[in-house]
């Protein structure tokens, strides 16, 4: 993890969005529910705990219409239908406790529901349960009896591929499609129960996946289907010969490989890798990126400035980086089922509009628009680390930035001084390249740019410096627009730098010299333990002496020297911006020095003792 | 790169500080719609054919048809291919004469001490065309509902009823797949969320008295215990609208239901969130 918290400076907001599992949820949590404090009691009463925590969504009456719920999609739940989704239960059965108890503890990812585990005393939790259950008469039936799900099949690269195969017997991509991004063919058409708007999920981030992103999780929904949503059960199925147990199992471990294996981290620092001996990418495809690494960077809805937009499509970006000392090349790539302005889609944003309606003053009044990525940098380095505000800018420190649209050929460099201000710079100052692609739900733009343009209105940019980025992303078929669209807080891009053959060379030497003072003092302790004989003991002494002193005196010396070393290292990484490598390097060369020294004087004084 | 640089730095450092001190040189540092539990205990109540009699009637409508959109099923080949015409949706079908179609006519009162069996067929719900034939039923409690893709691609059938359990199954082949509603319900949507224009409608009672109009619009009612009825007529666009009448042995009562262009308002467009119904899961009409 790179790591440098004391260049945070942000307001709550950006703290929100830097957390390592970023939420919708959490912004909204903060934004709309008023802080009180936990309920205290022997005698847990659910309704009591639910008023205080759960009516602000989903109502005190329990329908889901609390006051909160309008600027959500998917709504909150309506507990009067006892429709839930995460079930034990076969399609239509009602949950179980433990199955209630499940969304409680975790939360639903990619919706407003947040997990309540480090909230709520289990107590509390388990009064909801019960509490939740008296808005539905369905619950005074006999209590649910849970599928038997049995044991999860060996995850083998058979079984993934017939996993693949039976996702085209079911046709999952139908809505989820072929590459599993939400983007198949009856995907702008879906409804939930309620008739608001809903995605197919993106396949690819299992992070997000209700009721979990396991492959036991996800074979479980394969059986029980999302009550309320489109997602249907494929049990019957089964029990129809159709397909086999066994292949559902594998259907599952096919849609697990979509995703990575580890939901991705945050990274602060986006390294530009230092190609030499390739040529820089001037394409998406360039095989470069196939290995270059790739750094998640999340994005939540701009709740800030009015109009606000509760209901982004894009949840985070995958960015590349790479210089050749010259030219700086990124690949943005995100999951957007659509090629804005798409006419399939154009009614899906119209409803996204409708359902979040009523926005704020200025909202959108159409959907159709284009698709929109802006990179956003500093237009310089600001004194003492300072960045723009990091929705494009403010008026002391303007932000830089590169815009590209999905009905425009290439991308543009703009100074901004506050979201929406942004002014194209003349012709003569446009510098960035762009290409881009779309493909299976899923948008790859490219950036090419010099490193230094020569123009006093460009950020500069140095190798072995980092300067800070961020990106704002818009899906037009979503009904965003404008102010209306997904945000990041700022990150850095760092130019890698050649690293110096010191950096390779110095520890080895340092230890291997170490190590042979070390082996001399062991010598001289073993002489002096009589392993060897001696027939002058007076000169036996001397010498021993005499090679304690050389160790001390040689060690000492070793130690300051890459005292030395880190004091370069601290100043270093300072001047990159990096200030935890700095201020750690300083802490590390701190301790060596006082060793050092202490080794010299040590050795001084014992020396003169002994005479 | 600056981070494995700094690890390796600060491996060999402690390495050698470990040596260094390790030699002492240094001085350093479920299923509740499948049911049918509803015909368990009272005992059943045949009624006498030789006493009963029979309603029938028209369901008409007058005023201008509201137009139905055509369906593009272009993306779907195998079903364009079984439609003669331009498929178009079915909110709304007349007939000759005013006639109405797909209106579900059924006793709602009148029958409540009696008891009736389940009926062992099933009823049929087929996936023709990408289009449900029918696309109006009747069925009743605990009786089977055999619903069948004879198109061989996905369907699924997502039933959203609120005093039933609902159910939502995938069929992506030809195959068939049963299913039951445990309690009266008039009436539980069914739809299709791969093909967006495709919806049905199936009305579930307790008792076998309960018709669907064809084109023509004329409906009957047979073998009815002679009586006072309350006869209810539900179109998916138009709401309801009952009728009281009585049944005299032998005899056959005459209804007419006679829904206008003014009821359209009760019509819930497809993908817009308007609750029309009333608690006691009744649609009705609001003029």
């Amino acid at each position: 993890m790179r790591v440098l918290p004391n260049l945070r400076s942000g307001g709550w907001f950006e703290v929100l969005l830097s957390s390592r599992h970023i939420t919708f949820s959490s912004l909204l949590l903060a934004a709309s529910l008023p802080f009180v404090p936990t309920h205290l009691g022997a005698q847990v009463d659910g309704e009591v705990v639910y008023n205080q925590w759960c009516a602000g969504c989903h109502g005190e009456d329990g329908a889901g219409t609390g006051p909160a719920a309008n600027t959500m999609l998917p709504r909150p739940r309506d507990f009067t239908l006892a429709l839930y989704q995460v079930r034990t239960t076969a399609t239509g059965g009602l949950p179980t406790d433990a199955d209630m108890l499940k969304v409680i503890n975790e939360g639903m990812p990619g919706t407003a529901m947040p997990g309540w585990e480090d909230v709520l005393t289990e107590g509390d939790r388990l009064a909801l349960v019960d509490y939740l259950k008296t808005f539905s008469r369905f619950f005074q039936d006999d209590p649910p009896t849970p599928l038997d799900f049995g044991r999860a099949t060996r995850e083998t690269d058979e079984a993934i591929a017939r996993g693949a195969e039976v996702y085209q017997t079911v046709e999952c991509w139908r809505c989820h499609g072929q590459q599993g991004r939400g983007d198949g063919e009856s995907a702008p058409t879906l409804n939930d129960a309620a008739g608001f708007p809903i995605v197919a999920a993106d396949l690819t981030e299992n992070w997000r996946f209700n009721g979990g992103g396991e492959v036991e999780e996800i074979y479980r929904v394969l059986r029980t289907g999302l009550d309320g949503t489109p997602m249907p059960t494929f049990s019957d199925i089964v029990d129809a010969g159709v397909i086999t147990n066994e292949d559902l199992w594998s259907l599952a471990h096919y849609v697990r490989r979509l995703s990575p294996e580890d939901e991705p981290e945050l990274q602060e620092v986006v390294v530009a890798e230092l190609l030499t001996g390739v040529p820089l990418p001037q394409t998406v495809e360039d095989a470069v990126w196939q290995e270059a690494e790739r750094f998640y960077i999340p994005l939540a809805g701009q709740i800030i400035i009015k109009p606000r937009w509760f209901n982004p499509r894009v949840d985070g970006v995958w960015v590349q980086a790479a210089h050749d000392g010259r030219e700086l090349a990124l690949l943005v790539s995100w999951g957007d089922p659509s090629e804005s302005p798409d006419t399939l889609w154009a009614d899906f944003g119209e409803r996204v509009l409708t359902t979040m309606a009523p926005g704020d003053e200025g909202s959108a009044s159409g959907s159709g628009a284009a698709d929109q990525l802006v990179v956003q940098f500093p237009q310089e380095l600001y004194e003492g680390q300072e960045r723009p505000y990091f929705l494009q800018g403010d008026a002391r420190r303007p932000a830089y930035t590169w815009t590209w649209q999905s009905d425009v050929t290439g991308a543009f460099e703009s100074i901004a001084r506050g979201m929406g201000t942004a002014a194209r710079q003349a012709d003569a100052e446009q510098h960035v390249r762009a290409t881009a692609q779309h493909a299976d739900g899923q948008w790859k733009v490219l950036f090419v740019r010099p490193l230094d343009t020569g123009s006093e209105e460009d950020l500069a940019m140095t190798v072995g410096q980092a300067v800070p980025m961020a990106f704002q992303a818009w899906d037009g078929d979503n009904g965003e627009s404008g102010n209306q669209g997904a945000v990041s807080t700022w990150y850095f891009l760092f130019l890698e730098q050649p690293t110096p053959i010191a950096v390779y060379v110095q520890p080895p030497v340092a230890l291997a010299l170490t190590l042979l003072f070390g082996l001399l003092v062991v010598r001289q302790a073993r002489l002096g333990s009589g392993m060897v004989r001696e027939l002058d003991a007076s000169a036996r002494r001397k010498r021993i002496a005499r090679t304690r002193q050389l160790a001390g005196m040689g060690v000492g010396v070793i130690w300051l020297g890459m005292a030395f070393g880190s004091y370069q290292n601290s100043r270093a990484g300072w001047e990159a911006g990096h200030a935890d490598l700095g201020f750690w390097w300083a802490i590390i060369g701190g301790l060596l020095a006082i060793a050092g020294l202490g080794a010299l004087v040590g050795t001084w004084i014992h020396t003169r003792t002994s005479k | 790169m600056i981070e494995r640089f700094g690890e390796l730095r600060n491996t060999a450092l402690l390495v050698s500080m470990f040596v260094i001190a390790g030699c002492g040189g240094g001085d350093g540092g479920g299923g509740g719609a499948s049911a049918g539990a509803a015909d368990a205990a009272p005992a059943e109540s045949p009624v006498d054919a030789a006493t009963a009699g029979n309603v029938a009637g028209m369901v008409t409508f007058s005023g201008t048809a509201p137009m139905m959109a055509e369906i593009n099923m272009n993306s779907e080949a195998v079903c364009a291919a079984k439609h003669s015409t331009t498929p178009t949706e079915e909110s709304f079908v007349g007939g000759e004469n005013g006639g109405l179609a797909n209106v579900f006519v059924y006793v709602k009162q009148g029958l409540e001490s009696l008891t009736f069996p389940t009926p062992a067929s099933a009823v049929v719900l087929n996936q023709d065309g990408c289009t449900y034939r029918p696309h109006v039923l009747g069925v009743q409690v605990g009786q089977d509902i055999t619903i069948r893709n004879s198109d061989g691609l996905l369907h699924n059938i997502n039933a959203s009823p609120t005093e039933n359990r609902p159910f939502n199954v995938s069929q992506p082949v030809n195959m068939e797949t049963n299913r039951s509603f445990s309690t009266a319900e008039v009436m539980v949507p069914v739809r299709c969320d791969v093909h967006g224009w495709m919806s049905s409608w199936i009305g579930v009672v307790d008792h076998p008295y309960f018709t669907v109009s064809g084109p023509d619009g004329s409906v009957a009612l047979d073998g009815l215990p002679p009586g006072d009825y309350v006869i209810e007529a539900w179109h998916e666009q138009f709401g309801t609208m009952t009728s009281n009448v009585t049944v005299a042995t032998g005899e056959t009562a005459e209804i007419s239901f006679e829904f206008t262009e003014a009821m359209a308002g009760a019509s819930v467009p497809m993908g817009e969130p308007i609750d029309l119904l009333h608690p006691d899961g009744h649609r009705t009409v609001d003029h």
